[in-house]
């Protein structure tokens, strides 16, 4: 009988505690898998990846794999072409994202209604996005060129061009051939997850902003813009970092000509890694390129907080 | 009535200007498939040749490996967006729905993963990859691919969920169930539209990924179809009449899927279910 007593009472003791553990743990327990895969798979070989920076690591030389410190980075700092292909990313990713994400937004309230024919129009606009990335830039480079593609002689009867020309050679304009091919290929990536988000807004506040006498602007910044701040802060935010990474277009499509003009950071270190087998120096300038993703990412979350206290 | 029909007409032709530019690039692809090569060049800036061919396709089908590219790329990329997106609910929700220390941190290593070049993780990966008999294997591919997309995966579920009244979980687990069965039952069919853009994202991601795909498979049996692409490219000249014939038939499935899962995408919540 005491026996009982005593175990049971252990047993009120234990449960609580039990408990604790269980419910603190059950965040973990849904994460594991994602972690586990992501620690395995990225961030083990990211920080092998890293520590090449710190070393001489070339391909074709038998005798290179020693610890040589900083000098990769000295040399960088020295390197106008680095500089170059910094401002070039600027401009790539900043064009890019920007349109990519107007568009997207755009394609996304389009959709947003139903219509007849939905469905097909939806299946159809999405098509760019599966497009591999170096198919779309091929494509796209043949678009350009005057003897197999349309737009130089589209451009030339708009008066736009002297004459129809590759968009692609002219040093002032070569960037914004890649620019194109990759707003056409990303647009879908925006207008997926805007509508998706459009559509869990529940469809009774529209209706009673409606009653209340509220424009399609008012409604559209005050009901709309507010659902879909989380979805465009995480999907801009990552885009962003993507996009300044994502070397194929250009790779394929002027290979970062001409005379450099098109040459972005994520392809300046393609080129110094399969190009020149040049892993090291590969290595220290992707180390600088995610230093300074993450200033921008910090920056971005630093924003999104100020403003969310505000309100 | 005449009020309404403006708006719908500016609506349809808008529609009409994003199917163009979408599908122009492809209508371009499938001209380029259809025409002779000795045409290629002599009639590069039609828009139809003047004699059309079917022979581009005919070859990709019978001669070349295509088909077990095709079943190969299948089964990886279903796959991946299989187990993407369960890993992804899971973490999704975690994130979602619970405050915990290791919180930030996981938002923060998801996104440092993003930051650095796939390019530059290569041969890191390769290293690992060898001493598990991963290399040169479907598996392989499915797990690096399915590690490369969780984390946006990730965000993405997390939005959706985000949007979801924390109350009715909380009915739920009130009346006795836990919140794994609630999560499960409730939130989940809930957040069908979500689902489906992930699984959408993630197919056509390790549909089109081609890095990987060439470093990790030798070999033409457990080559993806983006790798049998670049089997056209061969040492002296680059086939593009058959390279572009095997993209477009690539895209047919990419097309039904989105057919396919788009109904779910518009599904929407019903409004009634997430009253406050």
């Amino acid at each position: 009988m005491t026996m009982t007593a005593d175990t049971l009472e252990r047993r009120q003791d234990r449960r609580p505690w039990l408990k604790r553990v269980a419910d603190a743990s059950e965040p973990y327990l849904y994460s594991a898998p994602s972690l586990v895969l992501i620690i395995a798979v990225m961030l083990v070989p990211l920080v092998i990846g890293v520590s090449y920076a710190f070393r001489d690591i070339q391909l074709l030389n038998p005798f290179s794999g020693g610890f040589i410190g900083l000098d990769h980075f000295r040399a960088l700092s020295q390197d106008a072409a680095f500089y170059g292909a910094l401002k070039n990313t600027l401009l790539w990713t900043g064009a890019s994202v920007l349109l990519q994400f107007i568009f997207g937004l755009i394609l996304a309230l389009l959709l947003d209604k139903p219509f007849w024919g939905r469905g097909v129009v939806q299946a159809l606009v999405f098509l760019p996005w599966a497009v591999p990335s170096f198919l779309a830039g091929l494509n796209w480079a043949w678009l350009f060129n005057p003897v197999i593609g349309p737009i130089p002689h589209w451009l030339f009867a708009l008066g736009l061009m002297s004459e129809p020309a590759n968009i692609l050679s002219d040093p002032q304009h070569a960037m914004w051939g890649p620019i194109i091919a990759n707003v056409w290929w990303g647009i879908p990536f925006f207008a997926i997850t805007l509508l998706a988000a459009l559509q869990a807004i529940p469809r009774d506040l529209y209706e009673a902003a409606s009653i209340d006498g509220a424009g399609w602007f008012q409604r559209f910044y005050s009901i709309t813009l507010p659902f879909l701040a989380p979805t465009i802060a995480i999907t801009v935010l990552l885009r962003t970092v993507w996009v300044s990474n994502f070397a194929d277009l250009i790779v394929v499509m002027t290979g970062g000509g001409p005379a450099d003009r098109t040459q972005i950071v994520a392809s300046y270190i393609f080129t110094q890694a399969f190009k020149r087998l040049d892993f090291g120096y590969a290595s220290a300038i992707a180390l600088v390129l995610l230093v300074l993703l993450l200033a921008y990412s910090m920056l971005i979350i630093l924003l999104r907080q100020t403003l969310l206290n505000k309100d | 009535m005449k009020r309404s029909l403006l708006p719908t007409i500016a609506h349809r032709l808008a529609i009409l200007c994003y199917i163009i530019f979408a599908l122009f690039p492809l209508f371009w692809l499938l001209k380029v498939s259809v025409t002779p090569n000795d045409l290629l060049y002599t009639e590069g800036v039609r828009m139809w040749p003047s004699r059309t061919t079917f022979e581009h396709y005919s070859f990709v089908i019978q001669h070349s490996a295509f088909p077990t590219f095709f079943k190969n790329s299948l089964i990886v990329s279903a796959s991946t967006a299989i187990v993407v997106t369960i890993c992804a609910s899971l973490s999704g929700y975690a994130l979602s729905r619970f405050n915990f220390r290791a919180k930030y941190w996981i938002v923060a290593l998801m996104l440092l993963t993003q930051m650095f070049p796939l390019v530059m993780l290569v041969a890191p990966i390769f290293k690992i990859l060898t001493p598990l008999h991963l290399t040169n294997s479907l598996t392989g591919l499915v797990v690096v691919y399915t590690a490369f997309n969780v984390p946006f995966a990730t965000f993405l579920m997390q939005s959706f969920f985000d949007g979801i009244p924390k109350d009715l979980e909380e009915a739920a687990m009130i009346d006795g169930a836990t919140q794994f069965t609630a999560f499960r039952q409730i939130i989940l069919p809930l957040t069908l539209p979500g689902i489906a853009a992930t699984l959408g994202f993630v197919f056509t991601a390790a549909w089109s990924e081609l890095l990987f795909a060439l470093m990790l498979i030798n070999g033409n049996d457990a080559a993806t179809f983006p790798v049998g692409l670049l089997t056209f490219v061969s040492k002296f000249s680059v086939d593009f009449g058959q390279m572009m014939a095997a993209g477009v038939l690539a895209l047919i499935p990419a097309g039904l899927f989105f057919l396919l899962i788009q109904r779910y995408l518009v599904q929407g919540l019903t409004a009634g279910a997430v009253k406050g």
